[in-house]
């Protein structure tokens, strides 16, 4: 086997950049297809409780703070919007501006999480949990509420009122809610040390216009972390 | 880098234990994937062995109630996650996918090596479940029980999951490298019909194992923090897990069976002589197969309660799965018809397939049925029938296929009497072992109990004794491969007279396998090489200048 070319930039198993590029750009495709999949079994239990109890959905889902919500939404659009600007910028060559945008990216990724840790405590604090949980407000009966969570619980002289069913499903909700934006703040922290990860190759010199490959992949996958939490915010905050 | 030594191989160029666990060379991983899944079968069959002594009679033989759940579980467990899932798409596909497609690697080396360290640690986990308390759930792992027994659920179902994204893994490679780097010439109807049965698994494997991960993770989810999805306690539905898991499960049937159809569609054809028939069904009955086996989950839950007219439809689409795989058989028997046939281990596994799937197959039509399935449903008729089609089918063309390409694996000939001798000792064994679980259901005996019913007694004993055979005879079939290492006749580059480029490549191939840039024409057409006695091995029959296509030598019989 002939191999002329020693382009450093060039794995041994292909022919030219182009491919090499195309594969890879093929492979993260195929990868956030198996993504979505992933989040697929969670999006049923959602899609099959929500047709079995929509009021208890209607109802439950005020508890969500929209506001808080719809600010997540927005930073991590403008997050969006600079990793791809990101790779735009990558492929100019403009590797000054690329630390710059994918600072940006980092920093709203953070503020994503920051402001998820502030709706999550309050849901801890005001006992807004799924029923197994010692904090929860909703469990089935009522006398096995933790009283030191029933007292500073503004919402529990409502909740106690309801029927015993209809405060299980609510558990239900909150169960749904936590593990379908559990699972998605997991990829946001996978998403930060990636684009951590791809600032100190930039600031190293990894990148240029030739090969820019992992951060157009990397900008791939935050998208997709941006969408999915495009599909949980109107599922989740914006039922009623 | 050019390596015109014959003498440097992929085994050869680099030594020491550290060259093989960290190398990005397709082949050695495919070698190592190989090996572990021959240690996980050794496992897998002694649980098997253990599970038959005690049904030889009714009452307790050798072990507890308790014990006895564990072992089942392990038994499935191993034999699914551990074995038959890695071992024709990971072992065998990562040996051959890129020397058929006449590519260097796999289109992702380094992603390729991280898949089989997964495999690695998904297997530690297993072990470590079985250590630390077992596991009794049955491979299921159904809930609400997995959710509530003190069994080591939580370190299995890591395992599982683990397990589940080194498929992911290699699927996702396999499928990007049959995209993306097949060379000039390498059309998708040049390909050899066991990439097409790559391709069909890999899409399978991309889109329903990560739902199986969703559905474990939920399930460790339920039981550390009793978030409720699964747990009726709870208000929640312990069905949806039931559908999850078989949404994945399913078609896992298929991860399995596909890759086993396509080495057989190889091997027909190979041994016949013969260009394989009806090619583009072939290939589009793989396509088909994987596409039909994401809807018919359902079949798997009949008696759960799901409603009657799903029922109905889930069984209607099952029974269109028995179409494209009766358009293989059909094929293959049709491929052998006037073919010049070569008795060799791997075409007497490929024989004995065509049996075995036979009544596998047939008898899933039995359980698609509504009606007949409220009867057979968790008998020992449902052991049988995945049996046949899991060990029977799946199994039986690893290791058909192992015999194979072991020449081009090792450079070294197994010595076909003995392998012809085990291999059908180990089918005799195995009608002997499954063939009586067909009446014990049929007349009621349930599974997954360690007692039955004193008028079981004689067809467990024949059941048992069959498993001994099964048990002796494979050990021999590895015995006599391994021996082989040692002391077989050095493998000419094509023993066997395959046209897909693998046989190209010497034995065992250099480590960038090939040497020359590999011709690529049809497949089938053995007209393209003749056997040469003195190499004891074919050889290409000399194309013409200007069309490498067109042979103009005829071939002479040898
Ligand atoms: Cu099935």
């Amino acid at each position: 086997m002939s191999s002329d070319h020693h382009d450093p930039l060039l794995a041994h198993h292909f022919d030219d950049m182009e491919q090499q590029f195309d594969t890879n750009k093929f492979g993260m495709w195929v990868f956030l297809l198996t993504e979505i999949l992933f989040f697929s079994g969670l999006f049923v239990a959602y899609a099959v409780y929500r047709s079995n109890h929509s009021d208890v959905f209607e109802y439950a889902s005020q508890y969500l703070n929209t506001n808080l919500g719809a600010l997540n939404t927005i930073v991590l659009l403008l997050s969006s919007f600079t990793a791809a600007w990101a790779v735009r910028a990558a492929q100019l060559g403009q590797n000054g501006l690329v630390t710059k945008l994918l600072g940006v990216t980092v920093l709203c990724a953070f503020g994503f999480m920051a402001i998820k840790a502030e709706e999550y405590s309050h849901k801890y604090h005001e006992g807004l949990l799924w029923g197994g949980a010692e904090h929860s407000i909703f469990k089935v009966d009522t006398n096995t509420v933790d009283p030191a969570v029933a007292e500073h619980s503004e919402y529990w002289s409502e909740v106690k009122e309801l029927p015993p069913e209809f405060r299980r499903q609510i558990g239900i909700f909150f169960g749904i809610y936590f593990c379908l934006t559990g699972l998605h703040g997991i990829h946001v922290i996978i998403g930060i040390i990636v684009i951590l990860w791809l600032m100190r190759r930039n600031v190293r010199g990894d990148f240029s216009p030739q090969k820019y490959d992992a951060i157009d992949l990397g900008a791939l996958y935050w998208h997709l972390v941006d969408l999915i939490w495009i599909y949980l915010f109107p599922l989740l905050y914006l039922i009623s | 880098m050019t390596t015109t030594d014959p003498s440097v191989n992929y085994l050869n160029h680099e030594k020491g234990l550290r060259s093989w666990l960290m190398t990005l060379d397709h082949k050695r991983l495919g070698l190592m994937y190989m090996w572990s899944t021959f240690v996980a079968m050794l496992l897998g069959g002694s649980f098997a062995l253990a599970l038959r002594l005690e049904l030889f009679a009714p009452g307790q033989q050798i072990m507890s109630k308790d014990f006895y759940n564990h072992m089942f579980t392990l038994h499935g467990a191993v034999m699914i996650f551990l074995v038959i899932i890695p071992s024709i798409p990971a072992a065998l596909g990562n040996f051959v996918l890129p020397i058929m497609l006449g590519a260097k690697d796999v289109a992702f080396p380094k992603l390729n090596r991280f898949s089989y360290h997964l495999y690695l640690t998904g297997a530690v986990f297993l072990i470590a479940a079985i250590l630390t308390g077992g596991l009794d759930t049955g491979w299921t792992f159904y809930t609400p029980y997995s959710t509530s027994t003190d069994t080591s659920v939580i370190i299995a179902v890591m395992g599982a999951f683990i397990l589940g994204f080194s498929s992911i893994f290699t699927g996702l490679n396999f499928i990007a490298t049959i995209h993306k780097m097949r060379p000039p010439g390498m059309t998708w109807f040049r390909m050899p019909l066991l990439l097409w049965a790559l391709y069909a698994t890999s899409v399978i494997q991309i889109l329903a194992t990560p739902v199986l991960g969703i559905a474990l993770l939920m399930l460790i989810v339920e039981r550390v923090l009793g978030v409720g999805i699964l747990d009726p306690a709870l208000g929640g539905d312990p069905v949806l897990f039931q559908h999850l898991f078989w949404f994945y499960s399913h078609p896992a049937v298929y991860v399995m069976i596909l890759p086993a159809m396509g080495v057989l569609s190889e091997m027909f054809a190979v041994y016949s002589r013969k260009q394989i028939f009806g090619y583009r069904y072939i290939a589009y009955s793989s396509i088909s197969i994987a596409i039909v086996s994401f809807i018919v989950w359902g079949h798997h839950l009949y008696v759960s309660g799901q409603s009657t007219m799903v029922s109905v439809i889930f069984s209607a689409i099952t029974f269109t799965v028995a179409i494209p795989s009766a358009i293989k058989v059909f094929n293959w028997i049709a491929t052998m018809y006037k073919g010049s046939i070569n008795l060799t281990t791997g075409m007497i596994s490929a024989l004995a397939v065509i049996w075995l799937f036979g009544i596998g197959g047939l008898t899933g039509l039995w359980m698609a049925n509504l009606s007949t399935d409220m009867h057979l449903h968790d008998t020992y008729f449902v052991v049988s029938h995945f049996h046949f089609v899991m060990v029977g089918s799946a199994l039986f063309s690893y290791l058909g296929a192992v015999h194979h390409w072991w020449p081009k694996m090792f450079g070294v000939m197994y010595d076909e009497g003995k392998g012809r001798l085990w291999t059908i000792m180990t089918f005799i064994g195995f009608n002997i072992t499954f063939l009586p679980q067909f009446l014990l259901g049929t007349r009621g005996m349930p599974r997954r109990y360690f007692d039955y019913a004193p008028q079981f007694e004689f067809l467990n004993k024949v059941s048992t004794i069959g498993s001994m055979i099964v048990g002796l005879s494979i050990v021999m079939v590895f015995w006599n491969l391994l021996r082989s290492l040692k002391n077989g006749k050095k493998a000419p580059a094509n023993p066997w007279g395959g046209v897909t480029l693998e046989w190209q490549c010497a034995s065992p191939p250099s480590p960038h396998n090939f040497e020359d840039a590999p011709t690529v024409g049809d497949p089938y057409d053995m007209s393209q090489n003749r056997f040469v006695s003195d190499e004891e091995g074919y050889v290409p029959v000399t194309p013409s200048e200007n069309d490498p296509y067109v042979y103009q030598v005829k071939v002479e019989e040898a």
